[in-house]
Formats: C-alpha cells, sequence, structure tokens
C-alpha cells in the first residue's frame, strides 16, 4: 500500500482526489487552505480528471455551489473552518435538508473574538442541529479514511445526508506524518460512483427541489432526516468494517476503545486530543491506575448505543471537552449525560474543559485529570461538575 | 366565464392535488409536493382587481405587469383575472393607462 507523507490538509486533498469528486467549491480559510490549495494544483498539473473547481466569493456560496452541484447527482466537496463555518451555516441546514450528500472536511479552529487560529471543537460542535453527519478524526490517516468514508457513508441510499470530517488546526492540519493510501483501483472498489437520490438535470420530468412545505407536510420531511441518521449508525458500522476488511484499519466502532476492558476511569473525548490521551493511559496504567480511553469518532449521529454499553461497566467517565456552551457546560459531556439518564448505568460523570483555542493538553495534564477522579471516585462524591482545568487561578 | 380559457386550461381543470396519508408515501427528499395546477395562491388576496371592460382598450399592458402572471388575454381579446392565483397586488390597476381596473375590498 502506497505511503505518504503528508499534513491532515494533504490527507484531505488526496482523500478527495482518490474519492473522485467532480465538484469542489471552496474559499480560503486558515488553517483550511491548504486543503484547496492542494486540489487547485491537483487540476493545475492535470493530474485530476472531471473535477470542476468552483472559486466562489464566501463560504455562504462555496456551500451552495455544492449543493446545486449535489442536486445534479456530481460528488461534491468543500473544507472550511471557524468563521467561514459560522457563515457556511444557513446552507448547512439546506444540503441536508435537501438529502445531498456533500462531504466537507471542516479543518477546527477556535470561534472569535479574540481572534484566534488555534485547535477548538466548538465551531463543528456549534452545527451539531444541521442534520449533518460528524466525524472527528484523530490522526492525519483518519482524516484521509474518514473523508473516503464519508462519501461512501453520505451516500448511502439509507443515508443520503451530508457528512463533516472535523480535523484539528495545526495539530493536524499543518503536521506531517505517514499516511497510508491505497491504490486508486482499491478505492474505486470501495467507493463506486454515487447513485443520486434524485438528479434535477432529468430535463424530461422537471421538478423543484426545498419548495414550500406547510404545517401539513413539513413535519414528515423532519422525521425522515431523523430516520435516516438513525440508519446512519447501521451503514456506519458496515462501511467502517468495509474498510478494515479491505485497507487494515476497522471503524466498525462508533466509539473507539482504548485498554477499557477493566478500567474504572475512562477519558472521554473527539479528535486529536485522544492521542495525547492514549499515551497518558499507557503511563498511568503501568503506575497501577485502571484506566482506559473512549475517542467518540461519531458525534453525530450520537452513538448512545455504545456509550451505554461502556458506561454500565466503569465507575468514573472524566469527559474532556476541547468546546463550550455558554450557560451550561462541555458540549461532549452534555450529551453523553444526556444519554444515560434513562438508563442503569450511572458512573460519576466530570466535565473537564481544557484545550480551547489551541490551548496544549499534555501527558501530564491528563496524569492530573486521572488523579482528580481516582480521589473524586474514593470519596464518591463530585467536588465540582464543571472543571476549567487550565485556568490561571 | 369560460373556465377553460383561464391561465392553465383544461390542464388546471384536470388536476389532482397529491395527498399523502402516511410518512411512508411522501418521497424521501423533499421535491415537488404537487404544482400550481393544484396549489392556489389566489386565497391569500385581500382586494381583487375588477377589469371594466367598457374602459378596456386592449392594450395588454396589466397582462405584461402582472407578476404572477395571473392575467389572461380571452377569446373576445379582453383581458381577465385568474382569481385562483391573482394575490391582489394590484400592480395591473396601478399600471392600467385608462383606469379600467378597480382594486375591491374582497368579501369571504
Amino acid at each position: 500500500m502506497p505511503k505518504k507523507v503528508v499534513s491532515g490538509n494533504y490527507a484531505a486533498a488526496y482523500a478527495a482526489k482518490h474519492a473522485r469528486v467532480e465538484v469542489v467549491a471552496a474559499y480560503p480559510i486558515t488553517p483550511q487552505t491548504s486543503i484547496i490549495e492542494k486540489i487547485a494544483e491537483f487540476i493545475a498539473n492535470g493530474e485530476v480528471e472531471n473535477l470542476q473547481y468552483v472559486p466562489v466569493e464566501s463560504e455562504h456560496s462555496a456551500m451552495a455551489a455544492c449543493i446545486g452541484a449535489s442536486a445534479t447527482g456530481a460528488r461534491a466537496f468543500t473544507a472550511t473552518s471557524a468563521q467561514g463555518l459560522a457563515l457556511m451555516h444557513e446552507m448547512l441546514h439546506w444540503a441536508a435538508g435537501a438529502r445531498l450528500p456533500v462531504v466537507m472536511v471542516d479543518v477546527n479552529r477556535a470561534m472569535a473574538p479574540p481572534w484566534s487560529v488555534w485547535d477548538d471543537q466548538t465551531d463543528s460542535l456549534a452545527q451539531r442541529d444541521t442534520g449533518w453527519l460528524q466525524f472527528y478524526a484523530e490522526n492525519n490517516q483518519e482524516v484521509y479514511d474518514g473523508v473516503l468514508m464519508a462519501f461512501k457513508i453520505g451516500e448511502h441510499e439509507k443515508v443520503n445526508l451530508p457528512v463533516m470530517v472535523v480535523e484539528s488546526a495545526f495539530i493536524l492540519s499543518h503536521t506531517y506524518d505517514v499516511v497510508d493510501m491505497p491504490e486508486q483501483e482499491e478505492i474505486d472498489e470501495f467507493l463506486p460512483p454515487r447513485k443520486p437520490l434524485y438528479t434535477l438535470t432529468d430535463f424530461e420530468n422537471p421538478f423543484s427541489v426545498g419548495a414550500l412545505g406547510t404545517p401539513a407536510d413539513y413535519y414528515e420531511f423532519r422525521y425522515k432526516i431523523a430516520k435516516a441518521m438513525e440508519e446512519a449508525k447501521k451503514v456506519i458500522k458496515e462501511v467502517g468494517k468495509e474498510f478494515g476488511e479491505r485497507f487494515g484499519r476497522d471503524y466498525s466502532q462508533m466509539i473507539e476503545l482504548y485498554k477499557t476492558d477493566d478500567a474504572e476511569i475512562v477519558f472521554m473525548g473527539m479528535g486529536s486530543l485522544m492521542g495525547t490521551v492514549k499515551e497518558a493511559v499507557d503511563i498511568l496504567r503501568s503506575e497501577g491506575y485502571k484506566v482506559g480511553a473512549a475517542k467518540v469518532r461519531w458525534f453525530r449521529p450520537f452513538p448512545r448505543e455504545e456509550l451505554y454499553e461502556l458506561a454500565k461497566n466503569v465507575e468514573g467517565i472524566a469527559v474532556l471537552d476541547r468546546n463550550f456552551s455558554f450557560g451550561q457546560e462541555g458540549i461532549l459531556f452534555n450529551e453523553a449525560k444526556g444519554v444515560l439518564y434513562n438508563t442503569d448505568a450511572k458512573p460519576i460523570m466530570k466535565n473537564y474543559i481544557v484545550g480551547l483555542g489551541g490551548r496544549d493538553i499534555t501527558v501530564n495534564d491528563v496524569k492530573a485529570i486521572a488523579k482528580n477522579m481516582k480521589e473524586i471516585i474514593q470519596k464518591g462524591k463530585l467536588d465540582r461538575e464543571i472543571e476549567w482545568y487550565h485556568l490561571k487561578r | 366565464m369560460n373556465v377553460l380559457n383561464t391561465l392553465f386550461g383544461e390542464k388546471k381543470a384536470k388536476a389532482e392535488k397529491m395527498v399523502f396519508n402516511s410518512v411512508e408515501e411522501y418521497p424521501e427528499a423533499p421535491v415537488t409536493l404537487g404544482t400550481t395546477l393544484s396549489n392556489f395562491t389566489g386565497d391569500w388576496r385581500t382586494f381583487m382587481p375588477v377589469i371594466d371592460e367598457s374602459k378596456c382598450i386592449k392594450c395588454y399592458i396589466c397582462w405584461k405587469f402582472c407578476p404572477e402572471p395571473a392575467i389572461y388575454i380571452k377569446e373576445d381579446g379582453y383581458t381577465a383575472v385568474d382569481y385562483d392565483y391573482c394575490k391582489g397586488c394590484g400592480v395591473c390597476a396601478n399600471e392600467c393607462p385608462t383606469k379600467a381596473i378597480s382594486m375591491v375590498r374582497e368579501e369571504k
């Protein structure tokens, strides 16, 4: 299998190329820009055929162009970050509502102000309710694999929904690592051409999409999206399994479990920070701590069932949120607690707000969190529910 | 009024409204749920245009300006309003050079 040393952004660009995307519409924004620069380079070098690149005047237009392209049956791709994603927000609802499997890479970047270009998950998590699937990559390999799977899952006949593949600013986007890339023929077998739900270029049978839905009809279309999201859980597992069989990296679990079998304390989180957490788990285990890691790969659809299976066997879950919902708590923490409320699984759960705006999360930080969690479990009582872990006091 | 000589003629007279009785009957994506042949917008109206043919000079300015377009030309050459679609905007009455169209409050 060919290997390349690439940044997370180049991994995304190669994946889009290998997925044979037909339309790319994008607008530059740090730290996403090198994704679309690389794709432009593929076109300039004549490395791709049948790929239309649409330079647009904003991210809102980028997504609008992708929606139009996707509605004609084309495979459409874009990428953005933070303020750009926020500007796209309205169109994200349109892509999902019109059931168009556009794939986008969002390079997680903190929302301004204050101005920041560093890693923070609040931008993508603020798109939670748009009807997009969300996959969080831990490393460059997962960025590449995630984009390939995103097309297959989003375009599945039972799904037909857009998919966001999320990677960390700089920690992945601009950091080089070895990425396995299968041969093009192998990818073509895994990812055949798209079979669209409808095509607006069916001129013999003209119709409109997304016209008025009165109170008599709107409700049913919402239900269909909800149902497709539930179906997507099965499709994710199937496609993740197939990916593993073909390429040797299994993604059949929506939550990747690391040394959780006998764990008393589990660290839960998403994205690149989970790489650090796994390192810390190894060190902590050598020091006698029974700890494990649960990396939430898919935030939408949310892996309710897998979370329950994990939670019923552990004493404490430390949820590490590189994001925050003002007036409430960390967003993953909020979701995870909600899932368990109506179950018999009642581990002690504590929310650690970490790494906002790109602040480093180190192995020592995770070790300190483990120590704090152990004390809490021994006392059987939370010291506080939400901990702003790095706060200068 | 000759029903067949409206904007869509016989096509509209025969059109059936699409009805979905269960969620399964709906299309998966929100594509066309019927057409203007069966989905009328005339009941949005408050004022209705009434054409006085004695003042009409058949200039067809109303027919050209109607944004809907809900004005059609009858066989006798005079214009008429298809009230299934007219939203009562009053553009026709405003544009008519001979003031042949008056906007009348509609009683329902």
